[in-house]
């Protein structure tokens, strides 16, 4: 069913339909991403997020509906574990089913700062290493798109925000797409072009990021976007700024 | 004015800084050569018994006359051809058997037609006792080598099937899912995945068809064998040598260890990537 796109949008989905038993989750859905644009994907638990990522990444056979899916072939999945393989050395997991040589996959490790941990076990690094492991499989990949679902769930604020910083400057230099699927609506606020919000199977808010760079959080208009998604998902966000 | 302090100063040994230590769960550090300690403990409660004449020496003879038997047995030759006929049955046996439970564990695992042709059998064989199928086996093979071979092979076989195959089929779906989204091969995933992902219950399977075949061996030898440790073991028995019989036993002992210490040194080195509770 998925067919590639052309060069101006990465993903285009309509109609999608998913039903676990009678309970429909995605509900004739439509979303398009355009080619090198980071999405950020919020909703609530159980919303759905994670079945559409999986029917993008080509997971779920079980998608249905009359629309269209189309995605680029190249697609690169960063989990919310980092799910690395515990017997394959950090590099053999960053070159995992690629043809080409082991090199590519040293430079990106030294590219998410972990050179000189080629021959280490993946038990073996923090958290956030591990995730900046997954992160360099990812890349490694040159994918047109990049799926994540809550790929810094896991990590504590700071590393957090390190990541962020890590992420920002390797997208500027490989530029796929990304949907990033989180829980955190000022990650979302501070990555995204574009923040969606899903709810009851359907995209509800589909905004673009309009606080200027650097999104601060000091920045009366990211109060203000923070607080339109807060509603957008069913939090009670007052003016006064008590979700501040 | 100030002093000047000559002698050297001696500080206390630092205390192990642990603030409000938490309940140890995993057991401490290993006691050197801890397994060794339970083995010499045993025998010397043995040695002390005999000494003091608590055992009768005709129903368990004391430590030291099993050595000079041993030594005794092991001058004359007898010894190292029946240990040398049983070992060859054992390992015969071990290697038919890895091979052969290995290769089904396998195709039931992996292929779907396997699996329906293969599991179900050898779950119904598992409720017979290998031992059981001893009068068939003659029947069909009679009583040499073959039949003691055979039957080793089959508990070997039985007893790596199955930790094995649960191994290969309780795969994490997580680890599937991840090989599907970088696009392995089917080869590679059996390689990278499945393999890997597999070998720590065919280690536990190697450990328990060892000591197996040493089991499925001294029955064997014991029905019908004109050599070997179980023959030497049932001479003595019609002679009343109680020593002879303690040589044949630590002699099973010592290969039943040594052959498990074996596996577990190299199931270390294969699986270094893992961390348990034993280191
Ligand atoms: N395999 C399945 N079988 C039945 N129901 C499922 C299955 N997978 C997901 N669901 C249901 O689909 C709904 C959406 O699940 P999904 O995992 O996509 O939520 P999510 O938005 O990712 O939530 P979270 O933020 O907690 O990760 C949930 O109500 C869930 O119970
Ligand atoms: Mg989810």
């Amino acid at each position: 069913m998925a067919t590639d796109v052309g060069q101006l949008s990465a993903v285009r989905a309509t109609g999608l339909v998913r039903r676990f038993g009678e309970h429909v989750v995605l509900d004739e859905l439509n979303l398009e991403i355009a080619a090198g644009e980071f999405v950020a994907l919020l909703g609530q638990s159980g919303s759905g997020k994670t079945t559409l990522l999986r029917a993008l990444a080509g997971l779920d056979r079980d998608v249905t509906g009359e629309g269209t899916l189309a995605v680029p072939p190249k697609v690169s999945v960063a989990f919310q574990d980092s799910r690395l393989l515990p017997w394959l050395r950090v590099l053999d997991n960053v070159v995992l089913g690629l043809a080409k040589g082991r090199d590519v996959g040293r430079a990106a490790l030294a590219e998410v700062g972990l050179a000189g941990r080629e021959r280490a076990w993946p038990t073996q690094l923090s958290g956030g290493e591990q995730q900046r492991v997954s992160l360099a499989r990812c890349l490694v990949r040159d994918p047109q798109l990049l799926l994540a679902d809550e790929p810094f769930g896991a990590l504590d604020a700071l590393t957090r925000t390190k990541m962020h910083g890590l992420l920002r400057d390797l997208l500027r230099r490989h530029r796929p797409a990304v949907l990033l699927v989180t829980h955190d609506v000022d990650e979302a606020i501070q990555l995204a072009d574009r923040v969606l919000v899903l709810d009851a199977g359907r995209i509800v808010l589909d905004r673009a990021v309009d606080v200027p760079q650097p999104r601060s959080l000091r920045d009366p208009a990211f109060h203000e976007f923070r607080d339109l998604l807060l509603s957008a998902l069913g939090a009670t966000a007052t003016a006064d700024g008590s979700t501040r | 004015m100030t002093t000047v302090v000559s002698e050297a100063v001696t500080l206390a040994p630092p205390e192990p800084l642990v603030a409000a230590p938490r309940r140890r769960l995993r057991p401490g550090k290993p006691i050197p050569f801890g397994r060794l300690v339970g083995v010499a403990t045993v025998v010397g409660i043995w040695a002390l018994a005999s000494a003091v004449g608590l055992l009768d020496p005709r129903k368990l003879s004391a430590p030291w006359t099993v050595l000079q038997t041993g030594i005794d047995l092991a001058r004359d030759g007898t010894l190292e051809a029946n240990t040398a006929a049983s070992l060859h049955r054992a390992v015969l046996g071990l290697v038919i058997g890895v091979a052969v439970g290995t290769l089904l564990a396998v195709l039931s695992g992996l292929t779907r037609l396997g699996e329906a042709l293969i599991d179900g059998p050898i779950q119904v064989k598992r409720a017979i006792p290998a031992l059981g199928l001893i009068p068939l086996m003659i029947l069909w093979l009679g009583i040499g080598e073959t039949f003691k071979v055979v039957l080793i092979a089959i508990v070997v076989a039985l007893a790596i099937y199955v930790p094995t195959h649960n191994a290969l089929t309780s795969i994490d779906s997580r680890y599937v899912e991840l090989a599907e989204v970088v696009g392995l091969s089917r080869w590679g995933f059996l390689r990278k995945v499945v393999a890997p992902g597999a070998l720590p219950g065919f280690f536990l399977g190697l450990r328990l068809a060892v000591t197996g075949s040493w089991l499925a061996l001294i029955v064997v030898e014991e029905v019908n064998a004109v050599d070997g440790l179980g023959k030497m073991m049932y001479s003595a028995q019609d002679y009343g040598q109680s020593d002879v019989i303690l040589v044949g036993l630590v002699l099973y002992g010592l290969f039943g260890y040594l052959s498990d210490s074996l596996v577990r040194l190299v199931e270390r080195r294969v699986l270094s990537w893992r961390r348990t509770l034993a280191n």
